[in-house]
């Protein structure tokens, strides 16, 4: 193995169901049913999971959804601001953590 | 981002403008399933054509575009182009059917002389006409008095928009099409068309920019409609998904991107047996330029002739020959029938 990631992996996702068909079946359906059309359209629903893929760097959910954002009718203006978007709340959240440290600051300080 | 064309890949001598050099690519890979095989997960046995219903005429393929996905490889530089001798086989072979429905593609079918001509005789047999216009070619000099002319004929007009932005639009179809496309659809809206009660019915295409499947169509209709009224105040009727077959230039963008096998087997695993009892070729008959009889346009720019034993040539058109007839198929038949299904009409189930 060169690489931790190989992209001809991710159409094996479904072998994971060997280990346990039931639990596989289970978060199979239940995944289905979350990109399904509901209150939020398919393209919204895969232009949230194009986002989060980005905040949780997977790169196998990054290829497959940036294909599924084209294939959704999502442009590379709205792909791009669903990154920046989950890179936002990244930031954000590391600098809101800076009120900890200003507490800690003041606590210590003269 | 692959390569802008200013003309077709025959002007600049590529060897896959050549239809059996696509073939040898298409057929190569055994790694692929064959369509023929897959086919048979419908329950049927073999691809056989039904009642025709719409006789499908490209009349040229001269262009005023030269888009990177274009399965005619057409352009400013392409000199085939339907004479009026052919023309009149074809309304011959009208006359004596009941096909209800001409599909007139090119091309730019506008750019064919003899384009008002063919339109007129047929309206003449009352039958229901569709162009298939690219739009720019409506605001272009010479040809401006072409939208009173498809209005008052009632010619149903479809027309590649394979995004409601500019920037997507111009990638596959070339720079500034997409804003005379804009223009071109304001001034159809202002002769009626796409607006209700009207009758005069303006739908638009969908191609994906890319080596991807299209959207689900009702979902991206509502898309554009929102997009183009809002930032336009522009209407239509009707989006049309469709799929890009893995011909000619976009072949040619396939294997130039490294996207060709990924591309196939996505068509492959998303091969709906639905989708493939609806295919288009079922109920309609392909003539091109020069009169010659193909299952669809594709087939046609691939040059794979109607089966053996049948007319082919419009002007020995038989329309009880051709129910039941074998489609002639092949993997790029897998672009048809991905999906939700492709067509000219869009998607298929």
């Amino acid at each position: 193995m060169e690489t931790y990631y190989n992209p001809e992996d991710l159409p094996k996702f479904n072998t994971m169901k060997e280990g346990s068909p039931e639990l596989w079946k289970k978060f199979y359906d239940w995944y289905g049913a979350v990109f399904a059309e509901g209150a939020l359209s398919e393209r919204e629903k895969a232009l949230i999971a194009l986002a989060v893929a980005h905040a949780v760097q997977c790169p196998y959910c990054i290829d497959a959804y940036t294909q599924a954002s084209l294939e959704k009718g999502s442009n590379l203006e709205q792909m791009t601001e669903a990154v920046h978007v989950a890179s936002a709340i990244r930031g954000g959240a590391s600098l809101v953590h800076g009120v900890q440290m200003k507490n800690v600051h003041s606590k210590l300080s003269m | 981002m692959i390569k802008t064309r200013h003309k077709s890949m025959k002007a600049y001598g590529d060897l896959l403008a050549a239809a059996n050099e696509q073939l040898k690519i298409i057929n190569q890979p055994d790694t692929l399933p064959k369509f023929e095989a897959k086919f048979r997960e419908t329950g049927e046995e073999k691809l056989l054509a039904n009642e025709i219903e719409i006789l499908q005429v490209n009349i040229g393929k001269m262009c005023n575009q030269v888009c990177k996905h274009c399965h005619v490889d057409a352009g400013p530089d392409r000199k085939e182009i339907m004479i009026r001798e052919t023309m009149q086989f074809c309304i011959d072979a009208l006359a004596k059917t009941n096909i209800q429905t001409v599909d007139i593609t090119g091309g730019a079918p506008e750019m064919n002389p003899d384009f008002k001509w063919f339109v007129s005789e047929i309206r003449k047999l009352n039958r229901h006409i569709i162009v298939r216009s690219n739009l720019t070619i409506l605001v272009s000099n010479g040809f401006k008095d072409y939208p009173k002319f498809l209005a008052d004929n009632n010619v149903e007009i479809i027309s590649s928009l394979p995004y409601y932005t500019a920037s997507n639009t111009d990638r596959q179809r070339g720079d500034g099409v997409f804003d005379k496309s804009i223009e071109a659809i304001k001034i159809l809206n202002e002769f009626g068309y796409g607006k209700e009660g009207t009758g005069l019915i303006l739908n638009l295409v969908y191609n994906p920019v890319g080596a991807f499947l299209p959207p689900k169509q009702e979902a991206l209709e509502k898309d554009y409609k929102r997009e183009l009224w809002n930032k336009f105040s522009i209407v239509f009727n009707n989006l049309y998904t469709i799929t890009n077959l893995p011909i000619s230039r976009f072949l040619d963008y396939l294997i130039e991107s490294g996207n060709y096998l990924s591309y196939m087997n996505k068509l492959i695993s998303a091969f709906n047996p639905a989708a493939a009892l609806n295919v288009m070729c079922r109920n309609t008959i392909s003539v091109g330029w020069d009169g010659r009889l193909y299952d669809c346009d594709f087939n046609q720019m691939l040059e794979l002739p109607l089966t053996d034993g049948m007319p082919h040539h419009i002007k020995d058109f038989d329309i009880k020959l051709f129910n039941r007839r074998p489609i002639i198929t092949g993997r790029h038949c897998y672009g048809c029938t991905a999906g939700a299904g492709s067509s000219c009409g869009g998607a298929t189930t």
